[in-house]
């Protein structure tokens, strides 16, 4: 019976890249999956484009592929990732290059395109925002960047034509992972059944470590052994889309049915209806059996037809955040923390600033509770607000620098930033307006 | 009892949307959190940065729970000044949650 390995090599674009070194030197995977790209990553990526042709590619794309290129060229693991981000050619430029100074030969890359739909959004400004209902012409001029969430085609493509390395944009993170299983077990593409088992599998890689023990230690109610050792997943997986999930043996970490059952419900709503360009997934009857230590059968997944539409991420210029912090310690520090964020508050109100916003870190900056702890040693004062220019916004940290001399008793430690804010919005496109299509090099 | 003691949990996040599972330990508890956790309680539990909906799917199979709570990242993760835009810290609170 044929069976395959798939890595999760990354779960986020900045992700640790020592556990996938270990899952290619010793995890005996043919693909390895690294999922780079944020809700507003490319928006970011697309910004540096503009400013320079040749970036716009993941920051850690060269580090990751000097370390990985000589591993694949021994171990013949081909790797899928989205880390083209807004320039999926110049990532396989630079790709190639590396491997060209490093004398590794016989490699084919290919970069996947079609998924950048921003002149086609600029022509289409009546469609829905799913968010909000209004029309896409409400942040029009505002609007840097559009991508559909494709699916698998590209990928499969370059498989078929015999890629090592295939370089993306935005792709539905699943599909980076459901598309080797496609093209190595011929799955048919109205198969929903396999597809949905497929989607599943990705879905559990696509978080790397936050399947395998990340994201996951709680004391002793949830203990992870050599957490720092982290060892990131693999799944083993069979033609019928069913198959196990592990790790290389010797690695920290945990993988079992809770931190399975975790990652499966991450980032899900209704769970029998997980939509992907590929498919309709169904998590709902998804079974799991710890069936050896770190080693988990999963089972039960299934699919529906997909939707005919992609969903486009659309990134827009949203204005400036200003943000200022200050602590305060000893007693009533709670209270000296508050005067002086209404200190502050009462000072920006001659400013057009919108959702200024006080919190206090140690009692209420993340917690929605209203309990007021006793015995707090020291406390830290965070204010922030948006503005609509990078100057407006420069106002609020420099309100809070100035309680040194100019609030009350006791603050210290103050720091201060701006950043801008890029937002995503979501519409829907027909999958007829999109034209997915391959280039390729070789090494 | 906390919810602690029993379940753990983990929070997701779309745009303005975050959803938080919660997860049994033992099996023979999951009809507890059934019965105790509804969608309504945590809609009050966490009403204080929850503006919109709950909705809660159940997973006997797997002794979980999914709740979807609607409006509840302070505007969305691309835009809001919370500090923990993506609402991560979330089920660490769920399971404050006395049953």
């Amino acid at each position: 019976m044929k069976k395959i390995r798939i890595g999760g090599g990354a779960g986020y674009g900045g992700d640790r890249l020592e556990p996938a070194l270990k899952l290619l030197n010793e995890g005996n995977l043919d693909y390895i999956g690294f999922e780079c790209l944020a809700e507003r990553t490319i928006a970011l990526a697309q910004k540096e484009k503009k400013n320079d042709p040749k970036k716009g590619y993941n920051h850690l794309l060269e580090y990751r592929m000097s370390a990985i290129l000589p591993i694949l060229q021994e171990k013949r693991t081909k790797v899928i990732s989205n880390m083209g981000a807004a320039n999926p050619v110049q990532a396989m430029k630079v790709t190639q290059e590396i491997a060209r100074k490093m004398g590794i030969k016989g490699l084919k890359i290919a970069a996947v395109l079609g998924d950048d739909v921003l002149d086609t959004i600029r022509h289409s400004l009546h469609l829905p925002i799913l968010e909000t209902g209004k029309p896409l012409s409400t942040i029009g001029p505002q609007i840097i960047s559009a991508n559909a969430y494709i699916g698998v085609g590209g990928i499969v493509e370059a498989l078929k034509n015999g890629a090592d390395i295939i370089l993306t944009g935005r792709v539905s993170d699943p599909s980076l992972f459901l598309a080797p299983m496609i093209f190595e077990f011929g799955w048919k593409m109205d198969d929903f059944e396999k597809l949905g088992k497929g989607t599943m599998i990705g879905h559990l890689l696509e978080c790397a470590g936050q399947v395998s023990g990340g994201y996951f230690a709680d004391l002793n109610r949830k203990a992870v052994p050599d957490l720092w050792d982290l060892g990131f997943p693999f799944a083993e997986l069979e033609e019928s889309g069913d198959g196990l999930i592990s790790k290389v043996t010797g690695t920290g970490g945990l993988i079992n049915t809770a931190t399975c059952t975790e990652q499966l419900l991450y980032e899900i709503h209704d769970p029998a209806q997980y939509l992907t360009p590929d498919c309709i997934a169904d998590f709902s009857k998804v079974e799991f059996e710890a069936i050896a230590e770190n080693c988990v059968r999963f089972s039960k997944a299934t699919g529906k037809k997909a939707t005919d539409t992609y969903k486009v991420s659309v990134g827009y210029s949203n204005g400036y955040v200003g943000e200022g912090q200050i602590s305060y310690g000893g007693h009533d520090c709670i209270a000296r923390a508050r005067l002086a964020g209404e200190i502050v508050k009462k000072r920006l109100e001659r400013l057009p600033l919108q959702e200024v916003r006080m919190d206090i870190l140690g009692l209420n900056s993340i917690s929605p509770m209203e309990t007021e702890p006793e015995g707090l040693e020291e406390v830290r004062l965070r204010v922030c607000a948006k503005a609509d220019t990078f100057e407006m916004a420069r106002h609020i940290g420099q309100e809070v620098e100035t309680l040194y001399t100019n609030g009350p008793y006791g603050g210290g430690g103050v720091s201060q930033q701006v950043e801008e804010v890029i937002s995503v919005a979501s519409v829907l496109l027909p999958k007829s307006a999109v034209n997915i299509h391959v280039e390729y090099l070789n090494t | 009892m906390k919810l602690y003691e029993i379940a753990h949990a983990r929070t997701g996040d779309k745009g303005n949307i975050s959803n938080i599972s919660l997860i049994v330990f033992e099996k023979s508890n999951y009809s507890l959190i059934q019965e105790k956790v509804t969608a309504d309680r945590v809609k009050d539990w966490l009403g204080k940065v929850v503006k919109g909906e709950v909705k809660r799917y159940e997973l006997p199979q797997l002794g979980a729970l999914n709740f979807v709570l609607y409006e509840a990242l302070g505007g969305g993760v691309t835009s809001s000044t919370q500090i923990d835009k993506h609402g991560k810290s979330l089920s660490a609170f769920l399971l404050e949650m006395p049953i």
